[in-house]
Formats: C-alpha cells, structure tokens, sequence
C-alpha cells in the first residue's frame, strides 16, 4: 500500500504539470486582458503596465518565467487585487473555505449516509418516503435559492442567525447547512440504492441463515458493502462542495478563495486564477488517493496494485 | 438451483425484457411519475399554442404583477406573461436535461468501466485524465468555446457534458473496482469470454444501480448548469428562456414576487421527483439479482 | 525550498488562528457599518480606479481641497489658495496643524512627491490624466520629457505650494478632490513598497487610520488623532464591507449588519419603496445610461435619419417609471443636468408624447428605406446584468411595436463585452458613463474624432472636435460654456448615440446614522457622519 501511494503521488506531478500547462495557455487566450477598464489609459501608461507585468513578453517566455517563479513557491502578485500576492490570498482564503468545506463534507456523510440507511432498512413504508422526500429537496431546490431563502427566515424575519460574515458558530450554521444539503440528498439516495442490493445479495442471506440478528448483520456486512458507491462518490462530492461554495461564500460574504474560480475568471486575474486552479488540482488528486487507498477497507476484494 | 432456473423448467422462457417492463409497470411510484411527466412534457410543448402569450410580448400595464385571471402564473420584470415563459422554458430543461445527461451517461460508463476493468496503466491514465480535466478551470474553457466557435446552441451541449461525465466515470470506476472481483465475472473470465464481452454483458448491467441513481442526479445539476452558462453568455438567449433562467431570476426577488420564483421551481421540482422514481424503477426492474 | 516551506507552516497557523481575526462589527454607537460594493482592487491612491476604492481612500487621505458633506469644495491640508489673475497659477497655504497618522507634520513636499509619482509613467497610473491640466504633465507620462522638475507644481517652502497650469481649467479645484491628487508620505511609501498599504504599514493625513485589512471580509478604519479636525470626528470606527450581491447586501441590511448599502437590488425597489421608504434614498448622479451605434459599418453608417427613428421610438418615461423604477430621469441630451456653469441642451422633440414621437420615428424609419416586409434586423450588445437585460428587452419590444424592428439580444461577460466594444464588434451596444469630475468636458472629450476607442460609435465631426478641442484652451468661462454647448446640440442632432436616461445613486440608510447629505457626486466622508443611540 505505502509504495502504491509513493507511486500515486510520482504520477501526481505530471499531472499537475499539465494542468498547468493547459490552464496557462488557456487562460491567456481568452479574450481581454487584467488591465482592461471602461475609461482607457493612454498607450504609454498601457505599455508600461504590460511591461511591469511582463505582458509584453511572448507567451512561452511568460510561461517559462512562471514556472521557475512557482518551483520556488512565489505564485505572483494578484493582477485584480495589486496589493496581495496571491500566496498570501490563498493562505487567508483557504482556511475558511476548508472549515467550511470540511463541515459541510462530516454532516453530509453522515447524515446522507444515516438516511439513506434508514429508508434502505424500512423500504417503501411511509419512513422511507418521508426520509428520501426531505433528503431530495436537497438536489430539486437549487442553493443559490436555498440560501438567500434561509437567510430570509432565519436571519431576517426571525433574528435567530446572521446573514452575512464568517467569524464565530452561529455564523457558520447557514453556509454549512446550505452546503451540505446537495450532498446529504445524493449520498442519501446512493445510500439507500446501495443499501438495498446490498441487503438482497448473498452474503446477506447467509449471515440470515446463521441466524445473526439484524443489528449485528447489518452493521458488520452491509453498512460496509452499501458504503462503497458512497466512497467512490466523495471525489464528486468534494468537487460540488467546491463549486457550491462559490455560490454559498458569495451569498453568506464568507472570504473563502470559492469566489476566487469565478471572480479571477472575469477579471481575467491570471495568477490567482493559476494559483487556485493549482492549490485545488493538489487537493483533488489527495483526495482521489485517499479515496482509493481506503477503497480496500470496505471491500477486501479489491486491490490496489 | 436459482428461482429463476426452477421458473423456467415449469413455464416457457420470457424475454427478460418483458420481465423488466413488467416489473416496472407494478411500480406504482414510478408509473406515476411517468404518467406526471408525460403531463408536464406535453404542457410544455402545446401548452403555450393555447395561452394567447407570446413568450416576449410585453403587457405594459401588468409589470412583475401577481397571478391573476389574466396571468395565472404572474408576470416578470418585464410585463411577460410567466406560464407561457415556464411551459416554453420547459421545453429547453427536459430536452437539455435528458439529453446531456444521455450524454455525460454513456461517456461516462465506458471510460469509467473500461478504465476500472482493465486495471493497472490504463486505469492509471485514463483516471488522470478525468483528474486533469476536472482541474482545469471551467469558465475558461466555456469563454474559449464562445470565442473559437460563436454562440452556437451545440457548444451548450459540449460544454455542459464536458463537465457532467467526469463524475459519473469516477463512480463508475468505484463500482467496476469492486464488481471485478465478483464471481460471476471471475467465471466468465475463466471461461475465455473477451474482455468487451465481460464488460458489456456483466459488468456495466451490474453498474445499473448507482448509474442509474447518480444519473438523475446529474439532471437537476445539468439544467441549473445551463443558467450559469446564460450568465457568460452561453445558454439560451432571450427572449428565449429555461427553468434555470427563471429560477435564478425569481430568486433575486423571491420576497417581493414570489411567484417568479415558485412557478418554475415547482415544475423543476416535480420533475426532478418524477425522474427520481421512475429511475428507482427502472433499477429495480433491470436489477438480474431481483429474478 | 524556504519559500514553499514557510508557505505551507504560514497557512498552517492561518488554519489554526483565522478563526478569531474575521468576527464582524456588531451594532452600536458610534460603529459606522458601510456596503462597499466590492473588494479595493488596491488602496494605492496612484493605482485604483474605483468608486469603492475612492470612499475608502477619502477617508484615509485628504488633498489640497476636500469635500464637505454636501461635497461642495472646502479647505483641505491646505486653509488657503490664490489664483493668479490670468488663472494658471495656484498657491495653496498649508495648514499649521497638518499632520501624518505617525505625527509627522504635512509638508508642500508630501504632495509634489505624491505628483510627480502619479505622473511618473513608470508608476502607470490609469487616472493619471485627472492631473493633465497641470503643465508638462501629459507629456511626462507620455514619456517626451523625463525631467521630473519641469511638472509645474513645486514647493516654495514647507507650507506654501504653488501649481502651474497648461491653460486656466475652471474646474481644476474639483479636480483636486480626486484621489489622484492626495498627498503621499514619502518615507513609508519607500519602506513598504507595495506593501505600503497595509496597517500598520499606511500612513495617511485624512480623518482615519486603517485598522484592519481581511481581504474579501472587512476593512476596518479607526479615528486618526492626528487629523486637523479630530475633535469635530464622531465616529469611533468605520467598517467598509465588499458585498458583491446587492440582494444580500439588503438581507444584512434589513439584520442590522450594515448602516448604509452601497446600492439596492432593482427588482426588489417597489417592496422597498413600500415598506421601508424612510430608509431609502434616492439622488441624481452624474451620470448617463445610453446606446451607442456603431457608425463606422452599415445600417448606421451615414444613416441619420435612421438613428434618430429609433432614439425617437423609445418610450424612456415608460423605461424609468415601470421598468427600472429608480427614480432615473430620461435623458434626451448627453450631459447631465446640475453641471454647474453649463446649460443642458435637448432638442425639441423632449417634451413630445410618445405617440407624437412614435409618428416622427415611422417616418424617418420608411425614408431611411426599411417597412414591414423589409425590417431593420440588428443585435443589442450589453454586459451581463439583469438591469442590462430588462432595458434592451423593454427597447426590443418597443422598437418592434413602434417600427417593426426584428432585435437580438447578445450578452457577454465583462472582458469579452470591453473587447468587443473596443473592437467595434457590434452594432448596438449599451454603455454609461460617469463624470470623472463636474464638468461637461468630461462627457463630451469622449466623442473627438481622435479619442480612440473611448469613441464607441466611431464619431467624426470636424464641428464637434473645433468646438470642444477650442473650449479645451478658451479662457473666458462663459464663451467656453457655449462651445461645449453648440457641440452637444451638434452631437444630438446626429445622432450618434441614443441617451436614455440619467443616473441616480440609491442606498439604504439606518435611523441613527446622521449627517448623510445626499449630492449629485454621491461623495460621503465619513468625518461627517455620526452613529447615534440605537
């Protein structure tokens, strides 16, 4: 297992090298530049700016110029926000995105995960229905409406929460929640769909056969089993919590980086855009490793060679 | 000997298919759903002939005002007529929805299949694909496209299932992993069957499950996708509309129009219920292991 | 690799403390809790080019002259001025008691340092052209002289500043106001760098001091004790907030987590107007909302009668009262009214009644050769924005109605829509414009025959640019007043663009915040303003 992750993370490098590559280029070829305003700037002001950014220079000359700049971990300057770097935007930022990445992740594992078991063991009675019907408003009701609907109620007709900021427990219970509940309705529905192949199959019935209670064959074989599709789905879920938090950081005015995929977009900040796309390939590719060394954990069939 | 052997020694064969649809049809969930579905799909697309709206003709007087005998949905910011909008909106969520998801589907199962079947480099390669693709940045990507390729409808469909099939090929895979190892599949193996063979006629039909599941959730996420394309100027445009639009218009004002934002969600719910159900159906239909 | 390393403990420690650093303001006396529309993209007063940016700036900063709470021109770090007869020289008297935030005093010297280092193209300031009515600026950022010393602005002695201009400018004291025109301490801009900014790094001789800086979270001010004026200040802090979403922004609001918003969501401005109208105010800006045609290509090329039909068939009273409801006011001239010295100028169809208009537009609409079997077919271009859309639809429609005009409708996101425009890749496009200053120049220098791209339409009028080229250098206020005049009467008859309406600034205020003087430059110092019980 150790030298299956070694590997892993040798071939995680080309891979983010790539990314790199395909991401610079990209980035610069769409139309518009950092510096472009309404009101223009006269020629010589534009020239010397492209010049103190190294603009004017061609792209393969920048793009060796940034990759010797990040092997020594300097991520450039932000070309929107020009009075940070964007090391330090992302040292700020990523704390509070992963706080609350992280949060949304545990309750929605364990809450889909809950449900999505509850309505496997008592299918088709009015439980289940009433446990998948709540978990799937999760999916069927967008967050960018969920949110602000929470905020209405909770935050200003009832006073019971604020709307906006991050700093403290009470102000990190909305964002969560609303993060989470795409991700509670699919692993919910994953949960269950697993759970109840699960309780038919073979081994299952063995264990009925030996006479096992219920409790004891279910958390010994079939929690593991059904947990599996859940598993796989965690990369997926990582990656919607991430694109959800764009959304919910920007509603809730949470200063995660989540804002930064869009904004830098639109600015056309190349370097915080390469900067976040980075830091989150890395965090990506963790992620599916780890996913795959616990693969073997829940199903011992498997083997990670 | 299995249940399906001794039925099979007293009764002639059946088709299994027509076992399937059987199966399916005693669903009542799920034969519902369709039936709600159908409804919605044929309101979208002869609804709005008998409405007497254009879907851009302004009413001047009745701007952003709720429903009444005239506008039994309300109308929008700008004097429209909101049911003819959402039976026409409609019309581009389902056919978009299914249809990319069709899409994200079938790319999806394969490369995941193939990648988790056959193991070891390839694996390696074709799940570092995914990984890059998924790290790139996605808005770039879409302003790239507008700009090598104009506005064209089509690039909605790329861009959207671009997107969608990475996470479906990673759960597949998941599932591929674990089913190899199956003594079923272990046996055709043994038994010489090509590898194309395995994957097609034992692998994937066990994969049905949680394909089925993620495949309805990637419907709502597709549709909600498309209006976030229309904000970079990729979706629809206006005077055309999708439920996605007129969820995300209606939410900015969700307090003081709230009809603007009820409507749309509560066709884009039903629906998302709907497919939800018959695609617990069809998986327990189309289950072998349930003969 | 030292560098990644301390990168990685740094954003372990920040994982660990970040916690503490960004709990908000809470409510009470003497806690101003501003909407800022959006993160400073920086607080370099050479680098910025914002209005978000500014309010921050105008607090940490004061120039020459300052704005009162009406904005109306008061003495600034300076208590005095006199301009020479022939209006090219200005001498500005320091104040005695004028300070730095670090105590140093503030000297001539602050400012002609400040001057020459926004002027210097090397700094590559994007407003730099605020101070080209100063003598050799323009051609020292233009890079035809690189002798510092011959920027007419120099320091007589430690209190006394004397300014030279090119040629008198009646509004140059306005012009003063503006950030580009602050002064800088030298010393901490040279040890800081580009990190000069921060706090503790800031040193600034306006009404406040910076606090804290959480990027995309809060920037928190606090009273300087070393402002001249320290003692008329009542605030005890000032929290500038970027709420990037004005339906948010107004949730917060209505959760008494913000005073004052920057703005206020247009579809939601009936609810407020019914519920919390007390609260919401309402004022001119200076500013225009208009469509620019592209007149370098076919169908608008040569085509005037065309482009007046269809200016002519928008209905703006119905536009502003039904559609963006903000209390906008239609626009048949470019330049706004409340220009001070300058008579707006509209031609005689304004006070028509849009049937009337509707005729006159039908009219020039089949002269120019097109009717209902052969419609105009063009495509509207604006950037991503429901406002934006709610317009071009509401003029799609009336075009249609009123003349037949089959319209698309094309959005871009920002950058590709400021490419486009720069490209003269469209035939409509939707653009607005506000006045760097309280002149009518500033609108009108955009449409000279040689402005480049700032010239959407591609206008060329050998009349206009005499006129406004001329007004540019004229001396006597009052034949100037008319050059700019007869230009604009030459611009609007031909049509170039089509004015829709004229600015207003909306926002939110709180009860218990007073000394909020609404103005046409929409200028609020927070020196002014006071947070009472609540």
């Amino acid at each position: 297992m150790f030298g299956y992750a070694v590997r892993r993370l040798a071939g995680a490098v080309p891979t983010i090298f790539v990314v790199i590559t395909i991401s610079f280029f990209m980035i610069r070829l769409a139309p518009g530049g950092p510096f472009d305003q309404e009101r223009k700037v006269p020629p010589e002001v534009e020239a010397n700016l492209a010049a103190a950014y190294h603009l004017d220079e061609p792209l393969i000359e920048q793009y060796g110029r940034y990759l010797a700049n990040i092997l020594q971990g300097d991520f450039g300057p932000s070309f929107r926000y020009r009075d940070f770097q964007v090391s330090e935007l992302l040292r700020d930022g990523f704390p509070v995105s992963m706080q609350l990445g992280l949060a949304a992740m545990i309750l929605a594992v364990t809450l889909g995960f809950l449900a999505g078991s509850l309505a496997a063991l008592k299918r088709n009675t009015p439980g289940d229905v009433a446990v998948m019907g709540l978990a799937m408003t999760g999916i069927a009701v967008p967050n960018f409406v969920v949110a602000p609907l929470m905020t209405l109620i909770l935050g200003v007709w009832l006073s019971l929460l604020p709307v906006g900021g991050w700093g403290g427990l009470n102000h990190a219970v909305l964002p969560v929640i609303a993060l989470a509940l795409p991700q509670i309705a699919a692993i919910a529905r994953l949960t269950r769909g697993s759970m109840l192949e699960v309780l038919r199959a073979d081994f299952i019935r063995t264990a009925r056969a030996k006479g096992l209670s219920e409790g004891a064959m279910v958390t010994g074989h079939a929690l593991k089993a059904a947990a599996l599709p859940v598993l796989s789905y965690l990369g997926p879920a990582t990656a919607g919590i991430i694109t959800g938090s764009v959304v919910i950081e920007q509603i809730f005015g949470i200063p995660g980086i989540g804002r930064y995929f869009v904004q830098g977009a639109l600015n056309r900040d190349y370097t915080l855009v390469m900067g976040v796309v980075i830091f989150y390939a890395g965090l990506i590719i963790t992620l599916n490793l780890i996913v795959d060394l616990l693969y073997p954990l829940f199903d011992p069939r498997v083997r990670n060679d | 000997m299995t249940e399906l052997s001794l039925h099979e020694a007293v009764s002639p064969p059946r088709s299994p298919w027509r076992d399937a649809l059987t199966r399916l049809l005693r669903n009542h969930a799920a034969v519902g759903s369709s039936i709600i579905l159908v409804l919605i799909a044929l309101a979208c697309v002869l609804g709005p002939s008998f409405s007497g709206y254009e879907i851009d003709a302004i009413d001047w007087d009745n701007i952003q005002t709720s429903p009444d005998n005239r506008h039994l949905f309300g109308t929008d910011g700008n004097g429209r007529d909101l049911l003819v909008r959402v039976l026409i909106g409609g019309r581009i969520s389902l056919a978009l929805g299914i249809a990319a998801t069709l899409v994200s589907v079938i790319i999806g199962v394969i490369w995941g299949a193939l990648a988790g079947y056959l193991g070891g480099a390839l694996d390696s390669l074709m799940m570092r694909v995914v990984d890059v693709l998924y790290a790139l940045p996605f808005m770039f990507f879409v302003i790239l496209l507008i700009v090598f390729f104009g506005r064209n409808p089509i690039l909605m469909f790329v861009a959207l299932g671009a997107v969608s099939w990475l996470d479906m090929a990673r759960i597949v895979r998941g599932q591929t992993l674990s089913l190899k190892h199956r003594d079923f599949v272990r046996a055709a193996q043994a038994m010489g069957a090509p590898t194309g063979h395995v994957v097609r006629r034992h692998v994937i039909p066990n994969l049905l499950g949680p394909v089925v599941v993620f495949a309805t959730l990637t419907v709502p996420q597709v549709i909600l996708f498309e209006s976030f394309l229309s904000f970079l100027g990729l979706g629809v445009q206006e005077p055309m509309t999708s439920w996605g639009v007129l969820i995300s218009e209606g939410a900015e004002s969700m307090e003081s129009s709230p009809w603007m934002l009820v409507f749309p969600a509560a066709f884009l719910a039903t629906t998302l219920f709907c497919l939800n159900f018959i695609g617990d159906g069809l998986r327990d239909a189309l289950d072998p292991r349930d003969h | 690799m030292p560098a990644t390393r301390r990168f990685v403990l740094s954003l372990a420690l920040a994982l660990a403390t970040s916690w503490l650093m960004l709990a908000p303001g809470a409510s009470a006396d003497g806690v101003l809790r501003l909407g800022n529309a959006t993160e400073p993209e920086s607080l370099d007063i050479h680098l910025s080019s914002g209005v978000a940016e500014a309010n921050i700036q105008r607090d940490l900063f004061e120039g020459l002259v300052a704005e009162a709470a009406d904005a109306s021109l008061i003495p600034g770090a300076a208590e005095s001025w006199e301009i020479s007869d022939d209006g090219t020289v200005y001498t500005f008297h320091m104040r005695e008691n004028g300070r730095w935030s670090n105590g140093d005093p503030v000297t001539a010297h602050d400012f002609v340092y400040a001057f020459r280092r926004g002027l210097d193209p090397a700094t590559a300031a994007a407003y730099a052209f605020i101070l080209y009515p100063i003598k050799n600026a323009e051609a020292l950022v233009a890079g035809d002289i690189t002798d510092l010393d011959q920027l007419g602005i120099r320091a007589l002695d430690d209190r006394t500043l004397e300014i030279t201009l090119k040629a008198p400018t009646a509004y140059f004291l306005d012009m003063l106001t503006h950030h580009m025109a602050f002064p800088l301490h030298k010393a901490s801009v040279e040890e800081w760098g580009s990190a000069w900014t921060r706090p503790g790094n800031l040193v600034g001789n306006g009404a406040f001091m910076m606090d804290e800086w959480v990027p995309q979270s809060h920037i928190k001010l606090v009273p300087n004790p070393y402002f001249h004026a320290a003692e008329e200040v009542s605030l005890d802090e000032v929290w500038y907030y970027p709420t990037e979403d004005e339906g948010q922004e107004l949730q917060r609001y209505r959760a008494d987590e913000l005073d004052v918003t920057y703005d206020i969501p247009a579809d939601q401005i009936n609810w407020i107007v019914e519920n919390l109208n007390d609260e919401y105010r309402n004022f001119p800006y200076l500013g225009v909302y208009y469509y620019a045609f592209n007149t370098t290509e076919p169908p608008f090329r040569d085509n005037v009668g065309l482009r007046q039909a269809l200016s002519l068939a928008i209905d703006r009273k119905v536009l502003t009262q039904r559609i963006t409801r903000a209390g906008e006011i239609p626009a048949f001239s470019f330049v706004p009214p409340g220009v001070p010295g300058y008579q707006q100028q509209v031609l005689e169809f304004a006070d028509w009644d849009q049937a009337a208009l509707n005729q006159a537009a039908q009219a020039l609409y089949a002269e120019a050769g097109f009717s209902e079997d052969n419609p105009l077919q063009i495509e509207i271009l604006y950037n991503t924005s429901d406002n934006h859309k709610k317009i071009a639809i509401a003029i799609a429609a009336m075009w249609k109605q009123a003349l037949g005009v089959e319209t698309t409708l094309r959005n871009e996101e920002w950058k590709a829509y400021l490419a486009s425009r720069d490209e003269k890749a469209f035939q409509v496009v939707r653009a607005g414009w506000i006045g760097d200053y309280n002149d009518a120049n500033t609108f009108l220098e955009l449409y000279v025959s040689d402005a480049g791209v700032m010239n959407d339409p591609g206008y060329a009028s050998t009349a206009y640019d005499d006129l406004v080229k001329g007004a540019a250098v004229e001396t006597d206020p009052a034949t100037r007043g008319q050059m700019l005049q007869d230009a604009e009467r030459i611009f609007l008859t031909d049509a170039p663009v089509i004015p829709i309406y004229f600015y207003t600034t909306q926002h939110m205020i709180k009860p218990w915040v007073e000394g909020w003087v609404n103005n046409i430059k929409d200028v609020h110092p927070s020196r002014f303003l006071s947070v009472g019980d609540h």
